[in-house]
């Protein structure tokens, strides 16, 4: 509903009068709400958002990260135990990540980790009272981009608004950034960047626009993308 | 074995071949004063039966799907071809997604369709019929269903009987 829209809520507010679906008959509740008994409260601050047909969530300034079952995150690795590995995903605890769960891996041809190897994985529990459990192939089987990326590049740790904002198809960084550089990036929900530009002072430079991006808008992202090539070109 | 009347006398029940059927007795019974013990000990709450609600809500965890966020791996101007034939993947299933929405909401749903087109197959049947079987038919029905239908009677009444149309002879002309 239209009373509903960007308002500013705080744990603990009601929120009532949800719009729900016409056929189902349901509300679908996203991350910052909750539900006791019959009523739904906000247990975050932030702004409320409603998304047609009928999905509520909060959108909230947050720096840890709650693992999420099926959220691309990237970890690094800290331990090998045994048949498993321990990965540190920015969470409240260390994710298991198996040895079997790489794309074409079987038990005599294990893949080549290491302690302090970047990996980029998908949560497959994700659970308030278990460990969380990485994996790196998909569904299929096959990797679909995940795995240990061992190519050099930059790590750097934002907001999770950031990721949010860099992964939503209304923003225009990447797309403005990707006209002006060949350069790869690698975003964890977990907060996580990873970028790689042709030179390291590329790699630098687009790891500071991803930063300065975070509180600006479309307009002004793409004067910055502009400044920023002129610049690196050496026209100021 | 309590509804049997003639029991088993105890002597006979002492014998070597009946020791099988005096254990498998045995059990029974303890069973039964087992549940008789269970019974007893159970505290039934008397209130009226939980009715299991639906739950209106549905908990979305994920930002991922609330924001229709994207991929997380973006490569760009070539420069990691694989992440980009990956890229190009998921955007066009990202267009497919969409472009299904949009028909959904412009299109007609078969329901729809079914609707329209169940009461307009009278009138379309009428049109693949010719004017000489549109004056049979009802001529023709008459006979069969005339103390069934009012209605029919009536619009048949209005067509031409259809003695007249159905003895249509050759007429020789007079040649006086």
């Amino acid at each position: 509903m239209a009373a509903h829209m960007d308002r500013i809520v705080l744990p603990g507010d009601k929120i009532s009068d949800l719009k729900e679906s016409e056929t189902s008959k349901k509300v679908v509740l996203g991350p910052g709400l909750r539900t006791e008994t019959e009523d739904v409260y906000a247990c975050k601050p932030g702004v409320l958002k409603f998304k047609e047909p009928n999905v509520y969530w909060i959108d909230t300034h947050q720096k840890r990260y709650v693992p999420v079952k099926g959220e691309h995150v990237i970890g690094i690795v800290t331990q090998k135990a045994g048949d498993i590995f321990r990965v540190d995903i920015g969470g409240s605890d260390q994710a298991s990540l198996s040895y079997l769960s790489f794309e074409g891996s079987t038990k005599r041809n294990r893949p080549d980790v290491k302690v302090g190897d970047i990996v980029y994985s998908r949560l497959l529990v994700a659970n308030k009272d278990m460990e969380p459990e990485v994996v790196c192939i998909d569904s299929h089987g096959r990797s679909s981009g995940m795995g240990v990326i061992r190519s050099g590049g930059f790590l750097f740790k934002t907001s999770l608004n950031l990721v949010r904002k860099m992964c939503n198809p209304q923003c225009v960084l990447m797309k403005s950034l990707g006209n002006k550089f060949p350069f790869e990036v690698m975003v964890g929900m977990n907060g996580r960047i990873w970028v790689k530009g042709r030179t390291n002072k590329e790699t630098v430079a687009l790891a500071n626009a991803v930063c300065a991006a975070e509180h600006m808008t479309n307009p002004q992202i793409k004067a910055m993308c502009h400044r920023l090539a002129d610049a690196l070109a050496g026209f100021e | 074995m309590e509804e049997n009347p003639a029991k088993l006398s105890k002597n006979v029940l002492m014998m070597k071949f009946m020791q099988r059927s005096v254990l498998r007795m045995e059990v029974e019974q303890n069973e039964e004063e087992k549940q008789r013990v269970i019974d007893d000990e159970h505290w039934v709450l008397d209130l009226p039966q939980l009715t299991q609600r639906e739950e209106k809500f549905v908990v979305q965890p994920s930002y991922i799907t609330c924001e229709n966020l994207q991929y997380g791996r973006m490569s760009f101007k070539g420069f990691n071809p694989e992440v980009e034939k990956l890229m190009k993947i998921h955007n066009t299933e990202a267009e497919l997604q969409q472009a299904e929405e949009r028909e959904k909401e412009i299109g007609v749903s078969e329901s729809e369709m079914t609707n329209r087109y169940s009461t307009l197959v009278g009138i379309i049947s009428k049109k693949f019929s010719t004017k000489r079987k549109m004056g049979e038919e009802p001529g023709e029905k008459v006979d069969k269903e005339e103390e069934e239908d009012d209605d029919q009677l009536i619009t048949t009444t209005t067509t031409p009987p259809k003695s007249k149309k159905g003895k249509r002879k050759f007429m020789k002309p007079d040649d006086s």
